[in-house]
């Protein structure tokens, strides 16, 4: 069954809601990315409720002027009208009163959101059967997907993505160093307001998949979630749109192969579930690898310190240094060294003590800052460097030579 | 407005609303003084799934398993946005989207897996609440405020958010100066011995208690409007943090009244015939309230050096 919804056979509803899922996820995935770089992510949860009331008054207008009420190109204007509306508000609160952007955003938020609840209530007392699918938009619903619908939002998200292909450039600069994309002469707050209205329209087409609550996870957990992967910015953009289409499109998929599974929740928990394996998983940024390195760190220390107590002749009573030791063969379980553990031992007090020399040298400054304890000297310096330094170290003393 | 019509229909509805619009603004001054204003946001999306969570785990609609599993949603949604902003080094707030949203969405999943269609537990009954719903059948008018038989007929949702606001008070007059210290100057605080962790920690708890607690009576989007709205008006207003307390109790005591009265008398005002949802009215109310104070309040600008864009 999951098969068959995967490979879009199950009827023309779902693989309807399957594409649009898809095209959703990549459009939400780019976009957010610039969002979350420049380190606004929220902001898109403002938008995203400040969408209720422009929904429910384009419906009550439509319906003042005859019209059915639910198409859906002027509910998407609506909601469009009035996320700008609220995004303008979210603006004009950060920068003209002393409130900070979290508290602008929870503000916008709420007030809007609450504003469209009364107009929901507004409307149910209108008129009677005519709102139904009003609801529809707070978690999206699929069920009802038209062509038309389709279209809406596979045209949303092309525009959307060429859009962003065209201010890609200044976008990442605004997002990396406001200061110096505006000292470079970009009009920074009107990049900004370009980068927000692109989150607006995603948040507007995806209304009718996931819904007002849930889109904001579509354009947060795709670009974190990429974030783990690489280091550059092109790259997480790409991967930001691979990540949210592949959790619209399997999302899509799993919730036709059964009944009772929500379309936008469970896209949402796809994303999620590749979220939580980046996290875990990802090289270098991931967990599991950071644990890995500290093991690896920690084997290390161990062996050096090991064997520099070894060439002292000092007792080892730490279980993981002998543990380490023994298994690399350099000591025996008692803790004497072995044939091969005195001739490294010995290397590793030669090494420390020409470290000392060069730490006390002012011309080694450079190769001293490099010092951390596990370092070989021969990686740092020539071997001619070393002979010069094994010359300065004195020889035994007390023992004729 | 008589007696008989007011006590009954319209006396609780408006104090549980004023409770619980007090009880989320004390904590919500601190919060949006520590830039964590949005921990409401988050608390309030996730208490839907505690909510599911204790339900299928109990099997019945009873307040007090409803609220541990909220709470425990919240603790944990906490708890979860600090560990994966630690382990992923992730900035706070893309992390907090990470987490409310994907609990949110597992809440709306279990919801409709499991069979709640009996039961009075819905997404919209969530987020809207019903706070017209909580009426006092037993009261025949003001006499009966004196009555001790009608007076057990309160709706119950009364009593639990009076102890809620009692215990937000109480927590806000007991730690209020390690609270101001530590909100201002974290470092200054810490060197006086105040363990600001726990008290950041014991802060979120306390909101999550108003929250759910107020959740539960009047849906989510009244404890987002009034952990943010009445505080940040209050801020707008004073310099002082006493004063912007007393503001902020002020400002949600009067969102919560006139939207009240707004929601339930406003349509008629208007030529119309039915109410308009009174918790998405108050929410409304204290956003008209915070543009006055962003328009015209004394202390709206910031003093000193210009923030950049």
């Amino acid at each position: 069954m999951i098969a068959d919804a995967l490979l879009l056979q199950l009827g023309y509803n779902a693989t309807l809601v399957a594409i649009g899922a898809t095209l959703l996820g990549i459009a939400a995935g780019v976009t957010g990315t610039f969002l979350f770089l420049r380190k606004r992510a929220l902001v898109s949860d403002a938008i995203s409720h400040a969408t209720l009331p422009g929904v429910c008054l384009a419906f009550i207008i439509m319906v003042a002027l005859g019209g059915d009420g639910r198409n859906l190109v002027g509910l998407l204007a609506g909601s469009a009208i009035s996320a700008s509306i609220g995004l303008l508000c979210l603006g004009w609160l950060t920068r003209h009163t002393r409130l900070a952007e979290d508290a602008a955003i929870g503000a916008v938020l709420s007030v809007f959101f609450g504003l469209g609840i009364v107009l929901l209530t507004v409307i149910q007392t209108m008129g009677s059967g005519r709102q139904a699918g009003l609801e529809g938009f707070l978690l999206g619903s699929t069920a009802g997907m038209l062509w038309a619908d389709a279209m809406v939002i596979a045209v949303g998200g092309a525009v959307t993505l060429v859009l962003i292909l065209l201010l890609r450039r200044p976008m990442t600069l605004v997002a990396f160093d406001p200061e110096y994309a505006a000292a470079r002469g970009l009009p920074v707050d009107r990049i900004d307001l370009a980068m927000m209205g692109l989150v607006m329209a995603v948040t507007v087409v995806g209304l009718k998949i996931v819904g007002l609550i849930l889109i904001v996870a579509l354009l947060i957990i795709p670009p974190v979630t990429a974030r783990f992967w690489t280091e550059r910015s092109d790259r997480v953009v790409l991967l930001g749109g691979v990540f949210g289409g592949v959790s619209g499109y399997i999302g899509a998929a799993l919730s036709a192969s059964a009944p009772n599974l929500p379309t936008g929740p469970i896209i949402v928990l796809v994303g999620f579930t590749l979220f939580a394996a980046s996290l875990l998983l990802a090289p270098n940024r991931g967990v599991l690898a950071a644990i890995l390195r500290h093991l690896r760190f920690q084997r290390l220390v161990h062996l050096r310190q090991g064997l520099l107590a070894l060439a002292q002749g000092q007792p080892i009573y730490e279980p993981l240094t002998l543990r380490l030791l023994r298994r690399a063969g350099l000591a025996r379980a008692d803790g004497v060294a072995t044939e091969t553990g005195r001739a490294r031992a010995a290397k590793a007090l030669r090494d420390e003590k020409r470290w000392q020399v060069v730490r006390a040298d002012q011309t080694h400054e450079a190769a001293a800052a490099l010092y951390d304890g596990l370092r070989d000297i021969e990686t740092v310096l020539t071997r001619d460097q070393i002979a010069e330094i094994d010359s300065r170290i004195p020889g035994p003393q007390g023992v004729p030579a | 407005m008589n007696g008989e019509e007011f006590v009954p229909l319209s006396l609780t509805p408006l104090l549980i609303g004023v409770f619980a619009a007090v009880a989320c603004a004390l904590p919500g001054n601190f919060l949006v003084l520590r830039r964590q204003a949005l921990i409401g946001d988050a608390i309030s999306h996730v208490v839907l799934p505690g909510i599911v969570v204790a339900f299928l785990a109990t099997g019945m609609i009873a307040a007090w398993p409803m609220m541990l599993g909220a709470a425990g949603a919240a603790v944990l949604a906490v708890m979860l946005i600090e560990a994966i902003r630690r382990l992923g080094r992730i900035e706070p707030g893309a992390a907090m989207g990470v987490v409310f949203t994907s609990m949110f969405a597992a809440g709306v999943l279990l919801l409709e897996q499991s069979d709640t269609s009996s039961v009075h537990l819905d997404v919209e009954h969530a987020l809207f609440g019903n706070l017209e719903s909580l009426i006092w059948l037993d009261a025949i008018g003001w006499s009966s405020l004196l009555d001790v038989e009608a007076l057990r007929g309160l709706p119950v949702e009364l009593f639990r958010i009076a102890i809620t606001l009692m215990v937000v008070v109480v927590f806000t007059v007991i730690f209020w100066r390690p609270l101001k210290l530590s909100t201002f100057d974290e470092g200054f605080a810490q060197t006086l011995g105040i363990r600001t962790g726990v008290l950041g920690m014991a802060l979120v708890i306390v909101a999550a208690i108003a929250a759910v607690a107020a959740f539960d009576a009047v849906g989510s989007i009244i404890v987002i409007a009034m952990f943010i709205c009445p505080p940040a008006a209050a801020r707008l207003m004073t310099n002082r943090l006493e004063h912007q307390i007393g503001w902020s109790v002020i400002f949600a005591v009067a969102s919560a009244i006139l939207g009240y009265v707004l929601a339930g008398y406003g349509p008629l005002w208007l030529g119309g015939r039915d109410a308009v949802s009174a918790a998405g009215m108050i929410a409304t109310v204290s956003g008209v309230i915070l543009a006055m104070t962003a328009l015209f309040g004394p202390c709206r600008t910031r003093s000193g050096a210009p923030q950049q864009g």
